[in-house]
């Protein structure tokens, strides 16, 4: 495990979200977040089941609208956008439940965000060849190499969370977004999902960390950002963010 | 096998067929059922780009069909009306045109059903597409132009084009668009949109979040498919030579374009293909023996018995059994 290296943001802002808001019906899911993301950092997100963190990560893929605020990413409004606008820009994400296209293998799944998010940029055309290479290296990085030619149903929980990441990251994104990526893994399969993470951030992906596994967290981030019940309640590094008095409230009570 | 290939291959099985029915069959009465049967071919392997491939159940068959056979009434009768408002003498026009414009308005409807419906999922898309066939009924019944409920008698012209009679021609016409329905399906399936398409199938977040277009897609499978829809039904009216609202929405059009790919396999473009020659031939044949209140009673059956042992069709039962056999 790489330490923690504090600040390996460029400095440089690569998201910037003020005010932002969501409701459903009278239930007030996310009220005035604002957050900075810099470009290179990876940044965890915490906090009790039902915070509104998934929601904040489903409002800026485009996968929720979110009724107030702005998010600027490198430096474009994405307001109005959706969500496969938005993957095309840069923003990737992982489902926090794995969902798979279950009907095709592990290469066909990874082919689909190379057709239509790499080819779809412009100036930007593989080649039939190239996209089987590139699927073969993708799935190699995350070792599922050997099952490249078998469906979603034949993998184990952890493989199912690298397919998840793998086509995530085959958007070539800018900026990934982990929900809950090891969420019921044992102890050694979280450090091999950390293990992919930390290579991804290094490789230059900005990275969000959606996770209940303190010592994960802990050990990943450069920055730690604390959800309760739709506001943001602590954000900095993450040894300050933990000892702040509302994150001790909200997770051990008064 | 490559596309061109398929495309040759199929074209060529598609004219053997004609050639040699039309040499050893002379029984009018063969063209009259084989007809029914290859059309079913088209309408299933359309239902089946939007059911099949994209994952949503349509059950609106009839309202893109009829619709096809009705803008073939409205091109029938427009000589006749440009001739009584203009004075102007009009040639009759052909019914490869009509075809194609059958398709066309087809296609719109598609378009435009889609943009209506396609945020609905599941049960809710079957049943406003259900709801469709019912208010396209409803125009059709009240528009006085092409017969109301009464319906509208269409005379065939009394020489068909190609040698032969005109039952003949529309087997041949009709042959020939199952031959473009099974190409165009087939090359759905091996490209990029086959391939959006069954992502949104299996997931439609996870495709959005994969950079699918999923609204693009939609729509363009809607289209294709009730296009192709439309063109099934424009020969219609010369075929039954009688057209009315109550046999050409019939809910049989839109239970059999359903029965026949999930009967035959819905991932693939032979399933529907085998659904329609199995049902339809099985249909024709118990209308003649046993009874035509038969049909809906079979295809109920054997869509149960399917969807209990085989779900995935005999395309899946076959690749399961060569799976069996090649451990």
């Amino acid at each position: 495990m790489a330490p923690v290296d504090l600040g390996s943001g460029t400095g440089e802002t690569l998201l910037e979200v003020t005010g932002l808001g969501k409701r459903f019906g009278g239930f007030v899911a996310l009220d005035g977040i604002d957050l900075t993301i810099a470009r290179g950092e990876r940044l965890g997100l915490i906090g009790p089941n039902g915070s509104g963190k998934s929601t904040l990560v489903n409002c800026l893929c485009g996968t929720l609208h979110n009724e107030t605020g702005t998010v600027i990413f490198a430096g474009k409004p994405l307001n109005g956008l959706i969500a496969h606008e938005r993957t095309r820009m840069g923003l990737a994400r992982s489902f926090q439940l794995p969902k798979p296209f279950h009907s095709m293998n592990l290469i066909d799944n990874i082919r689909i965000p190379l057709l239509y998010t790499v080819n779809a940029r412009p100036g930007h055309h593989m080649t039939d060849a190239a996209i089987a290479e590139r699927c073969e290296e993708l799935l190699t990085h995350v070792n599922l190499a050997d099952k490249a030619r078998r469906r979603p149903r034949d993998l184990t929980q952890v493989e199912m969370r690298k397919l998840e990441l793998a086509r995530a990251v085959a958007t070539q994104p800018t900026l990934l977004f982990a929900d809950e990526a090891m969420a019921g893994l044992s102890h050694s399969e979280i450090e091999e999902i950390l293990a992919v993470l930390m290579r991804l951030n290094e490789e230059g992906i900005t990275i969000v960390l959606i996770e209940h596994i303190m010592s994960a967290v802990m050990s990943f981030s450069t920055r730690l950002m604390v959800l309760v019940a739709g506001h943001k309640i602590a954000d900095g590094p993450p040894q300050e963010a933990i000892r702040n008095p509302e994150v001790e409230r909200a997770y051990l009570g008064e | 096998m490559r596309n061109g290939t398929f495309w040759l291959v199929i074209g060529a099985v598609g004219l053997a067929f004609i050639v040699l029915t039309r040499l050893f069959l002379t029984n009018e009465y063969f063209y009259f059922a084989g007809y029914v049967v290859i059309e079913y071919i088209v309408l299933s392997t359309a239902w089946n780009i939007l059911g099949g491939y994209t994952g949503y159940t349509n059950f609106g068959t009839g309202a893109f069909f009829a619709s096809g056979a009705y803008s073939s009434a409205v091109l029938h009768k427009l000589p006749a009306l440009v001739h009584s408002t203009f004075g102007v003498t009009m040639m009759p026009i052909p019914l490869p045109v009509m075809i194609l414009v059958g398709g066309i308005v087809s296609g719109a409807m598609g378009l435009g059903t889609g943009y209506l419906t396609l945020r609905l999922r599941g049960v809710f898309f079957a049943i406003a597409t259900l709801a469709l066939s019912i208010v396209v009924q409803t125009l059709i019944v009240n528009w006085d132009f092409v017969g109301g409920s009464r319906g509208i008698y269409i005379i065939r012209p009394a020489l068909a084009p190609i040698s032969g009679g005109y039952i003949q021609y529309l087997f041949t016409l009709m042959t020939i668009l199952a031959v473009i329905a099974v190409g165009i399906a087939r090359s759905i399936e091996r490209s990029r949109l086959g391939l959006g398409l069954a992502s949104i199938r299996d997931d439609e977040l996870a495709a959005e979040a994969s950079g699918v277009p999923t609204l693009r897609l939609k729509l363009v499978a809607t289209t294709i498919s009730g296009a192709l829809m439309g063109m099934a039904g424009a020969p219609l009216p010369y075929y039954v030579t009688y057209l009315d609202p109550a046999s050409s929405f019939n809910l049989a059009y839109a239970v059999n374009s359903v029965a026949m790919p999930v009967i035959g396999g819905m991932t693939s473009w032979i399933g529907p293909v085998i659904g329609s020659i199995l049902l339809g031939t099985i249909q024709q044949v118990a209308t003649v023996t046993i009874s035509s209140a038969l049909n809906l009673l079979i295809v109920g059956v054997l869509l149960i018995l399917f969807v209990i042992i085989a779900p995935n069709g005999i395309v899946g039962l076959v690749r399961s059994w060569r799976r069996k056999r090649d451990f």
